[in-house]
């Protein structure tokens, strides 16, 4: 048994969420290689290196891997996992858009999201925005896998030596180009990865006002997130939203303001430790699942949390 | 040019599921249905596709039990002109209805295949890129805008950094993401119109696939329930219980 985990990265970083797909793998059991695939990714590939519990590292480095395109690399990834018992990848774009391709072309199911590792060939993945939670089996000889980052605590990214292979392969299936792209500059810690998460809904009224919930997440070292409503609204880019649809997030505190507590926004954030909700609707859905809810305008509340929180951190 | 749309049968978004008390699965009878929401924005995108004078034919598909032709009759209500329905009671998973979709690929030979990016009953995400990949196009997942440009079409992508941009060779698979587009309702005298429309049955015998799931549920239980919360008064006690009880700040 021997698992081949697809690395995430961007500009030249190892992505977090790797270390989470590591440790899923490792609750698995076996050897773990872990494929590093872009363009001038040499540094990543050191980093993944090092990485706890790493056997091996490929180092896939061409232009065709450039810009994370599905059809160049699925190709690279099933002629790499050729001897792999498992496959895996985090559930994040990358994962979701390239691992259902490779799945396709091995002619076995993939398992999506997977929130937990019961033995080799059974885990547990939420179904129904989360409502309820599956086990289920594969009976494939190959498992695709994409992993629920949020749901495995990442293992070290130091003390591992593993060695590092170039590989050589160049995919190009020759279908698709890559345009353009329109990446949100932030100094905010990665909202998937973040200690603290403050998002705001539709109740924020507009663009502007996110400002408020920027000043709180100075205060705190957090990221900030939406609703669907706010995206939609566009008070903020669609990287922003938590949800069924969106990113999940698992803080250990998750403030939201002004949003109502919709089954598809709790899908992504209730598995928070702590959650706090601001919301001027007493009987808000929201306040089902918050810890601690304060009935208020958030207008009043956000600035005087602010200064509250000011006094104390 | 000729565009396929593939809907799905699924619980209503707003209906929260329950779990069966034998943990075999969720509580599906006297529940509300509908068509999965990103599989309207499909089909909104490929009428406003026809609307521009793009697309000449849009044909809507789906895979399920007998009662799903209620979904396809909501497609060809919304602008789809005829419809293919693939006949089966039994539990089609994301390959097989990836290898089904693309042996109606096949005979229909569509340029385009619009679907949703996600069925929220199993928020699998795979058919899509897996019918792409059987069918060998290329793929525009998670799609926000939509440009067919003579052979190719563009199609700007909801990623986790923000947006990005492809262009992609036709035939081509494109999957709907929330910002895609807002789907209109089915005016009454569409209701009706639709109701004339063509609509083929077919089974997935007819298509040469043989359903054979490859996951097996074991059990479906009910989420970790979250001990309930308290109401605090003012933000001074929020920011003290924050501090002193939860020790989060
Ligand atoms: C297929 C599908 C996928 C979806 N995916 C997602 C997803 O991933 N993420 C997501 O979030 N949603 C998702 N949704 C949308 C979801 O159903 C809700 O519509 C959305 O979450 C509502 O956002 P909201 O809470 O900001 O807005 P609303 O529901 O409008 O709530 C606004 C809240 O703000 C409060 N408010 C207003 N003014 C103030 C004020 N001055 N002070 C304090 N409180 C105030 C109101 O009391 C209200 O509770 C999805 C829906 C569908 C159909």
């Amino acid at each position: 048994m021997s698992t081949l985990v697809i690395a995430d990265h961007n500009k030249g970083e190892l992505a977090g969420s790797t270390l989470s797909v590591i440790a899923a793998a490792k609750a698995i059991g076996g050897d773990i290689d872990v494929l590093v695939a872009g363009k001038d990714i040499g540094g990543v590939a050191e980093q993944a290196a090092k990485a706890d519990g790493v056997n091996k590292v490929l180092a896939a480095d061409n232009d065709a891997y450039g810009h994370d395109l599905a059809e160049n690399l699925s190709l690279l990834i099933a002629e790499i996992g050729k001897g792999y018992s498992h496959l895996m990848a985090s559930a994040g774009s990358v994962g979701k858009d390239t691992m259902p391709r490779v799945a396709a072309m091995l002619d076995v199911a993939q398992v999506s999201d997977i929130m937990g590792v019961q033995s080799e060939d059974t885990f547990v993945r939420p179904i129904y925005a989360g409502n309820a939670i599956a086990t289920v089996q594969s009976s494939d000889s190959v498992k695709v896998i994409t992993v629920r980052t949020t749901s495995f605590d990442p293992v070290a990214a130091e003390g591992g030596s593993a060695s590092v292979e170039s590989v050589d392969s160049a995919h190009d299936a020759g279908l698709s180009e890559f345009v353009s792209e329109e990446l949100a500059e932030s100094d905010r810690p990665d909202l998937a990865a973040a200690d603290v998460v403050i998002s705001g809904g539709r109740g924020m009224q507009n663009g502007d006002n996110f400002k408020m919930l920027e000043s709180v997440a100075d205060v705190l070292g957090a990221a900030i997130g939406a609703s669907r409503a706010a995206v939609d609204a566009g008070f903020v880019p669609n990287d922003m939203q938590v949800g069924q649809t969106g990113k999940i997030v698992a803080p250990n505190l998750y403030i939201a303001v002004g949003i109502s507590g919709a089954i598809q926004h709790l899908a992504g954030m209730g598995d928070s430790k702590f959650i706090v909700a601001i919301n001027k609707d007493e009987d808000a859905p929201i306040f089902q699942v918050a810890d601690y809810g304060l009935v208020a305008d958030l207008f009043d509340a956000v600035p005087q949390l602010e200064e509250e929180l000011k006094k104390v951190v | 040019m000729k565009v396929l749309v593939a809907v799905k049968r699924v619980i209503d978004y707003n209906v929260k599921v329950r779990v069966k008390p034998d943990n075999t699965g969720v509580d599906l009878s006297n529940v509300k249905m509908a068509m999965n929401p990103f599989c309207e924005i499909a089909v909104e995108e490929a009428v406003r596709l026809k609307e521009k004078g793009v697309a000449t034919e849009i044909v809507a598909v789906t895979i399920g039990p007998k009662v799903s032709q209620e979904q396809l009759r909501t497609a060809l209500a919304l602008g789809a002109d005829r419809a293919i329905q693939v006949e089966t009671d039994e539990d089609v998973q994301s390959l097989d209805a990836a290898k089904m979709l693309k042996a109606v690929v096949d005979k229909e030979e569509p340029n385009l295949v619009i679907m949703g990016k996600q069925s929220i009953d199993t928020d699998n995400n795979q058919t899509g890129q897996m019918l792409a990949q059987l069918a060998g196009m290329p793929q525009g997942t998670f799609a926000s805008e939509v440009e067919v440009e003579g052979e190719k079409v563009k199609v700007t992508r909801e990623i986790d950094g923000g947006l990005m941009t492809v262009s992609l060779n036709l035939p081509a698979v494109v999957t709907t993401d929330l910002r895609l587009n807002e789907p209109r309702y089915a005016s009454l005298p569409n209701i009706m119109k639709a109701k004339k429309k063509p609509l083929e049955t077919v089974s997935p015998a007819d298509l040469g696939v043989d359903v054979a799931p490859r996951l097996k549920t074991l059990k479906v239980e009910e989420p970790q329930p979250r001990q309930p919360g308290i109401k605090v008064e003012s933000v001074e006690e929020l920011v003290d219980k924050l501090k002193n009880e939860a020790k989060v700040i």
